[in-house]
């Protein structure tokens, strides 16, 4: 139990490091410029010499925030996200826990997130904190319903929660094939629930400078950080789990292949940041309920019909 | 020497989580009830509610316990949250509590306990290993479907009531429009 939880910890660490530095040399290579090109390899360890520059910046409490609460926020942020490991699927024997309940430990415990962003943008005593966490809400109350319902029906064609079952049921097709909707349902809705450009509306920079987070410093904006890119993984890891057969594959070894498929959607997560501009609050909403909502219940009624059916 | 053996042992261990989270519970309940700052109000709530699925776990039931913290924590907490923006500005001097609500609120919860204590006392118990009754998610699903339906559909009443007096609440004070 003790090497998994140093194991999550560690792959947690370098994969956010990782995907800082992936985040910029995607920017970097879209916008036709080398990116970071210093330190290290291309850049390589560019991150690793922000994070030393982070962990040594001064931790700075703002005079009137709502003390026990702004302290908390961070940390708050971030355990949940360290037990979501708990139950994903590397490889066949590379799970800590395969659990019964697997996609709905997983779904509980990223919608504590909302609450800890609320958190931060409300003790922080700032008005574009509270803005960004209220819409954060507001957000991930509308994108957290067709989620659920389009994980729904990957489960209900499985039968199980067990993610490890859900990856032996894909032993023929990838549900991918089967559920094309269901997937591009899912990745709209998880681009949101990470808080995602073109859906980044809760740290808009460009008018709330930087949203909940605004007023924290050093090491407690690191651990903020760490949480969206660590929650950036574990929605890819999902998605790879329930449509792109989890770590099945040719010739390299499944653990290989597992993180292949993760870093393909997270590649096409921040494509899309620099592809689509930031959706308007209002359009952002309605786009949910009146449109994401509807079709996936339909995808859902659909696929319940079908397995009858046939 | 004798005592730390027992904290080790799978028993100690399955005590001590079980007080941690009744202990988690009742310090989230407290908070939800005594804190004078809304907000607090609603993290102690959540605090409470996650404690509470850490008894569901201790009682070998994760289905419930998830459904617990994504229902309560994730959903019920969140969406009262939104009650902060019909509260009143948390900057204003906080009227105090008058003494016949505090009478009124102890009354209520009083006689509750009381009756759940008198409840609990008249049931006869059954450990868990001599259950006959397989109370997997199957079974329970097709409990909420058959014998227990008209519950189910009453509970989304409820709900529905809910939002109504949310609407209401909401509409209220915000003039002709």
């Amino acid at each position: 139990m003790i090497v998994a939880l140093i194991g999550v910890i560690a792959l947690v660490s370098v994969n956010a490091l990782f995907l800082i530095w992936m985040e910029r040399k995607v920017a970097a290579h879209i916008q036709l410029r080398p990116g970071p090109m210093e330190v290290g390899f291309h850049g390589a360890l560019q991150t690793v010499a922000d994070a030393i520059k982070l962990i040594g910046k001064e931790l700075i409490t703002p005079e009137e925030v709502d003390r026990p609460i702004y302290l908390l926020a961070p940390i708050v942020i971030f355990l949940p996200v360290l037990v979501l490991f708990l139950v994903i699927p590397f490889a066949p024997n590379l799970i800590i826990r395969d659990l019964n309940v697997g996609i709905l430990l997983i779904f509980a415990f990223s919608s504590l997130t909302v609450l800890s962003i609320l958190m931060a943008g409300w003790s922080s005593n700032n008005k574009y904190s509270v803005f960004g966490a209220i819409r954060s809400i507001a957000q991930n109350i509308a994108y957290e319903i067709p989620l659920l319902i389009t994980a729904m029906s990957i489960i209900l064609m499985v039968g199980s929660f067990k993610l490890s079952a859900i990856v032996a049921a894909q032993d023929k097709v990838w549900f991918v094939v089967i559920q094309p909707l269901a997937f591009l349902l899912y990745i709209i809705c998880a681009t949101a629930e990470t808080n995602r450009a073109p859906f980044d509306i809760p740290e808009a920079e460009s008018e709330l400078v930087a949203g909940f987070h605004t007023e924290y410093s050093g090491m407690r904006f690191g651990l903020f950080f760490l949480a969206e890119y660590t929650n950036m993984f574990v929605v890819s890891a999902v998605a790879t789990v329930l449509f792109l057969g989890g770590w099945r594959g040719w010739i390299l070894p499944p653990v290989v292949w597992f993180l292949i498929k993760v870093y393909a959607i997270i590649f096409l997560i921040m494509w899309f940041r620099w592809t689509f501009p930031r959706l308007r609050f209002d359009q952002l909403i309605s786009f949910a309920w009146k449109v994401l909502i509807p079709l996936a219940f339909v995808n859902l009624l659909v696929t319940a019909l079908a397995i009858k059916l046939f | 020497m004798k005592f730390m053996m027992d904290l080790f042992s799978a028993e100690g261990m399955a005590t001590l989580s079980f007080l941690g989270v009744v202990g988690l519970t009742f310090i989230g309940a407290l908070i939800a009830v005594g804190a004078r700052n809304i907000f607090h109000n609603v993290l102690g709530l959540a605090l409470a509610l996650f404690g509470v699925a850490g008894l569901f776990v201790y009682l070998n039931s994760p289905f419930v316990a998830m459904m617990e913290i994504l229902i309560y924590v994730g959903a019920i907490c969140i969406a009262i949250c939104f009650a902060i923006m019909l509260s009143e500005p948390l900057y204003l001097p906080k009227p105090p509590r008058k003494p016949i609500k505090l009478l009124g609120a102890g009354l209520a919860s009083g006689l509750i306990f009381a009756m759940l204590g008198l409840l609990m006392k008249k049931t006869t118990w059954v450990a868990a290993p001599e259950r006959s009754t397989d109370w997997s998610i199957t079974t329970l699903g097709h409990f909420l479907l058959t014998k227990y339906a008209l519950i189910f559909e009453v509970i989304s009443l409820v709900l529905l009531v809910a939002m109504l007096g949310a609407i209401v609440t909401a509409r209220d004070g915000r003039g002709e429009t």
